[in-house]
C-alpha cells in the first residue's frame, strides 16, 4: 500500500513481539518493532519463570491451552534452529491431600484433552524416588515429561535477531503515545520522535496491551498487571530439584514452584498480587517471605540462605483469563494478555499471527529467508581442543571478565557487536551471563562498562544499567 | 577544666583516651604508646589529618595516581586540599614518592605519589 | 605437562608474601598466577593508610605496602603471570588457568598456595526488597570505580554496613564532593576499626545509626531513595521506626566472602563458619599440598596479619617440596571454638610435628567487655588472659607453644574460648 511506511508495525519487543516479528519476517512484508526501552526483552519477558508448561493448565478449547501445547512442541526443534537454551526437564504437579485428588485427576484428563503427551498420574513415594527432596506429605503428582525450562532472554533475543536478519527494522526507545485510524491503515504518534504509518499494527504491548487495544477498538479490555515475586539461589544450590515442581491449586491457595534454571540456578516464585502500577516491578519483604515459605511444603530442606537475587515481574492478566489473540479491528491485531503459559506459547502465537496477517495482506513467502542463527559461544562450556583453538583465534576468548559465571571478554564483545547487539549493561547481561553471579556483578562491572564505552563508543558517564536514567556514574571524580 | 574522652587514630588499635584540659596544661591519659599522647595533644589544640586521594594521570597505564598529604595538615583545610588536588593533572611517568603538588593550598605540604605509573 | 615447585593462585598480599617466603626457604620454581593487569590485589584500590604499621613499622598506604612486596618478588625474579584467571584446581594438584597468550594451559605442581583473597556480598543476597535500580554498589566495587578508573558513583549516597570498607567509602565519597547521609548498620556494634569511625564518619559529621537495616529501595531505573527501620535483637524490622532517605546511590558493606569456588573443585574441606578451607598448623587443607593463606582462609582485618599467615604457608609449602614434610603425619588435634568464640584458624594442630609455637587467629561472636580468653587443653585450663574489650571486627590470637604439649600426650582437643569474671 503506497504512502504507508510499514506493511506491519509491531509494539513490543518481548518475546511475544519477537515471535510474531520472527514469523512474519519469513514474508515479503516490510515490517518494523517499536519498543520503548533499549534493548528486547525488557518486560515481563525477562522475569519470570522460564518454564515451557506441557499445557495441562488451560481450559480445555482455549486458545491458551491451543498455543501453550503447539508452542511447546516448537520449542525443541526451535531451540536448535535458533540456538537458545531449552532442556525438557519434566514437570510434577504435586498434591498434599487426599481430598485433593479429584483436582489431580481433572487436571490430568484435562491435559489428554489439550493433546499433552505422556502424562501419568504417580504416587507420593514415586514422586520422592524422581526427586528425593519432595515433602512427605505429598500424596500424588502429575508427571509432565514434556515441561521444560528455557533461557527467556535467550529465546527472546534469539528470535528478535533472526527477525532482523531476516530484514525486520527494530526500533528503541520508541514509545507509541497514540495510535489513529488512517486510510488504509494508522499512524502511530511517538514521543519525541515523527510518527510511523503502518498498514497492519500488532499490539504485543505485554501489560500496556489494554492500552493500546482501547486506542483502537470498540469494545474495551481490561490488562491487571499480576505482580510476581521471585528468589533465585546459588548454583549450588542448582541440583536441588531437576523437575519442575508444581503445587496443585488447592488448600494452600494458588502455587509456588521451584525449579531448576536452564542455567543451574534453583527459582523460587511467583507470588501473585494484583496491583494497579504497570510499573511496579518491587519485591516487597512480605511476598519474598510467602514465596520461601510456600515453597517449603513442596520441597524440602531448600538452602534458602544461598538466595543470590531476587526479582519480580508483571504478568498481563486479562481479566477473562484468556489470551486474546486475533484480528480485533480492521488490520489490527491484538497478542494481549499474554501471561502465563507465554514464554510457552510465543512460537506459537508468532507462526499463527504471522499466518493471519500474511494472508489478509496477500503477501509471499521469501524465498531467501534465513531460518536459522547461531548465539554466542560460551566458551566455558566447550571442550578443552575447542576452547584452545578458539582462543588462538580470537586472544579476548581468553580474558575472563566476569569470573562468577565464566564470561570472556570476547563473549562482551559479541553481545555488542552482533545483530541487535547491546547497548547497556542488562543487555549484556542478557546476552552472555555477565552479572548474574553470586557476586551479581560486583567484580566484572567496572570492566564491562570500560569494554562496552570502546566497543559502542557510549562515554563511560553515558552508560547505563538499562535504559536512559539509569546511568552507572555521575562523571569523573 | 575539660576533660574530652577521643579515640586515637594514630594506629588501628584505636585506644580510648581522656584528655584534660587546665589552661595551658594538658595530660592524657588511657594511651598505650606515646604517639597517642601526641595525638591526643594535637588533637585538642590544632586536630591534623593525612589526606589521602587520587590525581587523573595523561598518558598513563591507568587513569589515576593514588596520592597522599607527606605529612599532616590541618583538619579544616581538608577540603581545600582536596580541591587542588580534584584540579590536578600530572603527565605519565610519575614514580612512587615523586612530589606532584609542592605546597597544596598553601599548607607548606607536599602532595606525593603512593603507587607509580608508566607512560603506555 | 609443565611442572612448578610451588603455584600461587593470587598475586596479592598473601600470594606475594607467600612467594617471597617460599623463595627465601630455598625454592626456585614458583610462578604467581593473578587475574588482573597488575600485581597488588585489593590494595592497589585500598588507597587510604593504616597499612604496615606491624611488618614495617610505618604507616603505608595500601599501593605502598603492595609496592614493598612487589619489590621483593622483583628482585628475587619470581615468575608471575597477569591477566591469567584460574580455571580449575584437582586433587592431584593440576592447575587450569586462562589467558590471551597461552589460551587454556593445565600445569602441575609440587605445592599449591590458595590465595585468592574474598568477594563482597550484594545486594541480592540480602533480599532487600524493593526495585533494582542502578546506583547500587558494594563498596569494593564503588572503591575500585572511583579509585582506579577515577569515576564518581554518584552524588547523595547512603551506605548500608559500619565495615571498614563501608567507613573508608564514606570519607572517600565525602573527599569527592558527595554527600553522604547516612551509614547504617544491622548490628548493636559497628564492624569496623574505631579508628575509622573518627576519622571516617565524626570528621565530617555522618551519623552512625546502629541496629538499622534498609527495607526498601526505591527508584526503577536509578535509585531514587531507601527506607530505614530499626531493628530488635532478631534483627527483624520494627515496624513504626521506619525513616526514608532521598538518594542516588547506595554503598553496601555488607560482608566478605571467601572466594573458595577453586578450592572446593580440588576437594579441599570448607569450614560452615569461616566459608575458607580448614587447615592444619602448616595452613596445609585437608588435601596434602595444598596451602592456604589471607583473605581466602578466613577474612582478616589487618594485611599485616594476612603477610604473616602468607609467609608461614609459603614456608611451609617450601618445606613440603623439598622434603615431603606435612603435618599429616601427626596426631592431629582439633581446635574447638566455644562461648563466644566464633572460630579458629587453623581448625587442628598437629601437636607432634608443629613448629615451636602456633598462632592461633580467631574472632569473637559478640562485643565483650572485661572477659578472658582462656586455653584449655581437654579439660584443663592452660592460660586466661584478660582483654578490657574483644570486638567481631577485630581479630584476636594466642600463641601456643609445642612444649606446652609434653605433659599432655594423650590430647584429644583443644579448646579456645571466653570466660566471664
Amino acid at each position: 500500500m503506497s504512502g504507508l511506511q510499514y506493511d506491519v508495525t509491531i509494539i513490543g519487543g518481548g518475546v511475544t513481539g519477537a515471535a510474531v516479528a520472527r514469523e512474519l519476517s519469513r514474508y515479503q512484508l516490510k515490517t518494523c518493532l517499536v519498543e520503548r526501552a533499549e534493548d528486547v526483552c525488557s518486560g515481563t519477558s525477562k522475569a519470570n519463570s522460564a518454564i515451557v508448561h506441557a499445557g495441562y493448565d488451560a481450559a480445555t478449547g482455549s486458545i491458551k491451552a491451543k498455543m501453550n501445547v503447539e508452542g511447546n512442541r516448537m520449542m525443541g526443534q526451535l531451540s536448535e534452529d535458533l540456538d537458545f537454551s531449552f532442556r525438557r526437564n519434566g514437570s510434577l504437579v504435586l498434591c498434599f491431600d487426599e481430598e485433593d485428588r479429584p483436582a489431580l485427576q481433572a487436571l490430568y484428563e484435562r491435559g489428554v484433552a489439550n493433546g499433552v503427551p505422556d502424562l501419568k498420574i504417580i504416587t507420593g513415594d514415586q514422586a520422592r524416588a524422581m526427586e528425593p527432596n519432595v515433602t512427605d506429605q505429598v500424596v500424588a503428582a502429575l508427571y509432565a515429561p514434556t515441561g521444560g525450562i528455557v533461557c527467556p532472554f535467550g529465546l527472546t533475543i534469539a528470535l528478535a535477531e533472526n527477525a532482523c536478519d531476516n530484514g525486520v527494522e527494530f526500533k528503541f526507545l520508541t514509545e507509541v503515545t497514540d495510535i489513529k485510524k488512517l486510510e488504509g491503515g494508522y499512524e502511530l504518534a511517538v514521543k519525541g520522535q515523527d510518527p510511523i504509518t503502518t498498514r497492519f499494527v500488532v499490539n504485543a504491548a505485554g501489560v500496556y496491551g489494554d492500552v493500546f487495544h482501547n486506542m483502537v477498538c470498540e469494545d474495551k479490555i481490561r490488562i491487571v498487571p499480576r505482580k510476581g515475586d521471585y528468589c533465585l539461589l546459588d548454583r549450588e544450590a542448582g541440583k536441588h530439584v531437576d523437575k519442575t515442581i508444581f503445587q496443585l491449586p488447592g488448600k494452600y491457595g494458588k502455587g509456588i514452584l521451584v525449579a531448576p534454571t536452564i542455567h543451574g540456578n534453583l527459582l523460587i516464585g511467583p507470588t501473585a498480587t494484583d496491583i494497579d502500577d504497570k510499573e511496579g516491578t518491587y519485591t516487597t519483604a512480605a511476598e519474598l517471605a510467602e514465596a520461601a515459605k510456600k515453597s517449603a511444603i513442596s520441597v524440602k530442606n531448600i538452602p534458602y540462605r544461598q538466595v543470590i537475587t531476587s526479582f519480580s515481574g508483571l504478568r498481563a492478566h486479562e481479566t477473562n483469563d484468556e489470551f486474546i489473540i486475533g484480528e480485533s479491528a480492521e488490520g489490527f491485531f491484538d497478542a494481549a494478555g499474554i501471561e502465563s503459559p507465554g514464554l510457552s506459547s510465543a512460537p506459537a502465537i508468532g507462526v499463527y499471527l504471522a499466518e493471519m496477517i500474511a494472508r489478509k495482506a496477500g503477501a509471499r513467502k521469501k524465498a531467501d529467508f534465513i531460518a536459522t542463527r547461531k548465539g554466542i559461544p560460551h566458551v566455558a562450556a566447550m571442550s578443552r581442543e575447542e576452547r584452545a583453538a578458539i582462543i588462538k583465534e580470537r586472544p579476548d576468548y581468553g580474558t575472563i571478565v566476569c569470573r562468577c559465571e565464566n564470561v570472556s571478554e570476547g563473549e562482551i564483545v559479541d553481545s555488542i557487536r552482533r545483530t541487535l547487539g547491546a547497548r547497556s549493561l542488562d543487555g549484556i547481561k542478557r546476552r552472555v551471563r555477565q552479572g548474574m553471579g553470586r557476586c551479581q556483578a560486583g567484580f566484572c562491572t567496572p570492566r564491562t562498562m570500560e569494554i562496552l564505552s570502546r566497543e559502542a563508543g557510549i562515554p563511560m558517564e553515558e552508560i547505563c544499567k538499562n535504559q536512559p536514567g539509569s546511568e552507572m556514574i555521575t562523571g569523573e571524580a | 577544666m575539660e576533660a574530652r574522652n577521643l579515640i586515637c587514630i594514630g594506629c588501628p588499635l584505636g585506644c580510648p583516651v581522656t584528655v584534660t584540659i587546665d589552661g595551658d596544661d594538658i595530660s592524657v591519659t588511657g594511651n598505650t604508646c606515646p604517639r597517642g599522647a601526641d595525638y591526643a595533644r594535637k588533637e585538642v589544640t590544632n586536630p591534623t589529618r593525612i589526606v589521602t586521594s587520587s590525581i587523573r594521570v595523561n598518558g598513563g597505564a591507568i587513569a589515576r595516581v593514588s596520592v597522599k598529604t607527606k605529612d599532616d595538615i590541618p583538619k579544616s583545610r581538608i577540603f581545600e586540599v582536596m580541591e587542588e588536588i580534584r584540579g590536578t593533572r600530572v603527565d605519565a611517568p610519575v614514580s612512587m614518592g615523586q612530589v606532584l603538588i609542592a605546597d597544596c593550598a598553601g599548607t607548606g605540604v607536599e602532595i606525593i605519589a603512593t603507587k607509580s605509573v608508566d607512560r603506555v | 605437562m609443565t611442572h612448578h615447585d610451588i603455584v600461587i593462585i593470587g598475586g596479592g598480599p598473601a600470594g606475594l608474601s607467600a612467594a617471597a617466603a617460599a623463595r627465601k626457604a630455598g625454592i626456585q620454581d614458583i610462578l604467581i598466577l593473578e587475574r588482573d593487569g597488575v600485581l597488588g590485589g585489593i590494595l592497589n584500590q585500598c588507597i587510604h593508610n593504616g597499612f604496615g604499621l606491624h611488618t614495617f613499622k610505618e604507616e603505608l598506604t595500601g599501593p605502598e605496602y603492595a609496592a614493598r612486596y612487589i619489590a621483593m618478588v622483583d628482585e628475587e625474579k619470581i615468575p608471575y603471570k597477569l591477566n591469567t584467571i584460574v580455571a580449575d584446581i584437582s586433587k592431584d594438584r593440576e592447575v587450569t588457568y586462562i589467558n590471551r597468550e597461552e589460551g587454556l594451559m593445565t600445569i602441575k605442581a609440587g605445592a599449591i598456595i590458595l590465595a585468592m583473597g574474598c568477594r563482597e556480598r550484594p545486594r541480592g543476597a540480602l533480599n532487600t526488597p524493593g526495585y533494582r535500580p542502578a546506583g547500587i554498589y558494594s563498596a569494593g566495587t564503588a572503591q575500585r570505580l572511583m579509585n582506579i578508573e577515577g569515576y564518581c558513583v554518584g552524588k547523595e549516597v547512603v551506605i548500608l554496613g559500619s565495615g571498614d570498607i563501608g567507613l573508608i567509602m564514606a570519607r572517600r565519597m565525602t573527599l569527592e564532593g558527595a554527600k553522604v547521609k547516612v551509614v547504617a548498620e544491622l548490628m548493636p556494634y559497628s564492624g569496623g576499626l574505631k579508628r575509622n569511625i573518627v576519622q571516617c564518619l565524626d570528621d565530617y559529621g555522618i551519623p552512625l545509626k546502629l541496629s538499622h537495616t534498609i527495607i526498601n529501595i526505591e527508584g526503577k531505573e536509578r535509585l531514587t531513595g531507601i527506607t530505614l527501620a530499626e531493628v530488635d535483637q532478631n534483627r527483624a524490622p520494627i515496624p513504626g521506626t521506619e525513616e526514608h532517605y532521598t538518594c542516588d546511590t547506595l554503598l553496601l558493606s555488607v560482608g566478605l566472602i571467601p572466594e573458595n569456588e577453586l578450592s572446593k573443585g580440588a576437594g579441599v574441606s570448607m569450614n560452615q563458619v569461616t566459608s575458607g578451607p580448614n587447615v592444619d598448623d602448616r595452613l596445609e587443607t585437608e588435601v596434602e599440598g595444598i596451602y592456604a593463606c589471607g583473605n581466602v582462609l578466613h577474612v582478616h582485618d589487618l594485611v599485616d596479619f594476612v603477610s604473616q599467615e602468607a609467609a608461614l604457608a609459603g614456608e611451609n609449602a617450601a618445606a613440603y617440596v623439598k622434603t615431603g614434610r606435612t603435618g599429616k603425619e601427626g596426631r592431629a588435634v582439633p581446635l574447638l571454638a566455644q562461648n563466644g568464640v566464633r572460630y579458629t584458624v587453623p581448625q587442628v594442630l598437629n601437636t607432634d610435628t608443629m613448629e615451636d609455637t602456633v598462632t592461633v587467629r580467631f574472632r569473637v561472636a559478640d562485643v565483650y567487655k572485661d572477659r578472658y580468653i582462656a586455653v584449655y587443653y581437654d579439660d584443663k585450663l592452660i592460660s586466661r588472659k584478660k582483654k578490657k574489650v574483644l570486638a567481631p571486627g577485630e581479630m584476636e590470637q594466642v600463641v601456643l607453644k609445642k612444649s606446652s604439649f609434653g605433659d599432655y600426650p594423650d590430647i584429644s582437643r583443644i579448646k579456645i574460648c571466653t570466660e566471664v569474671e
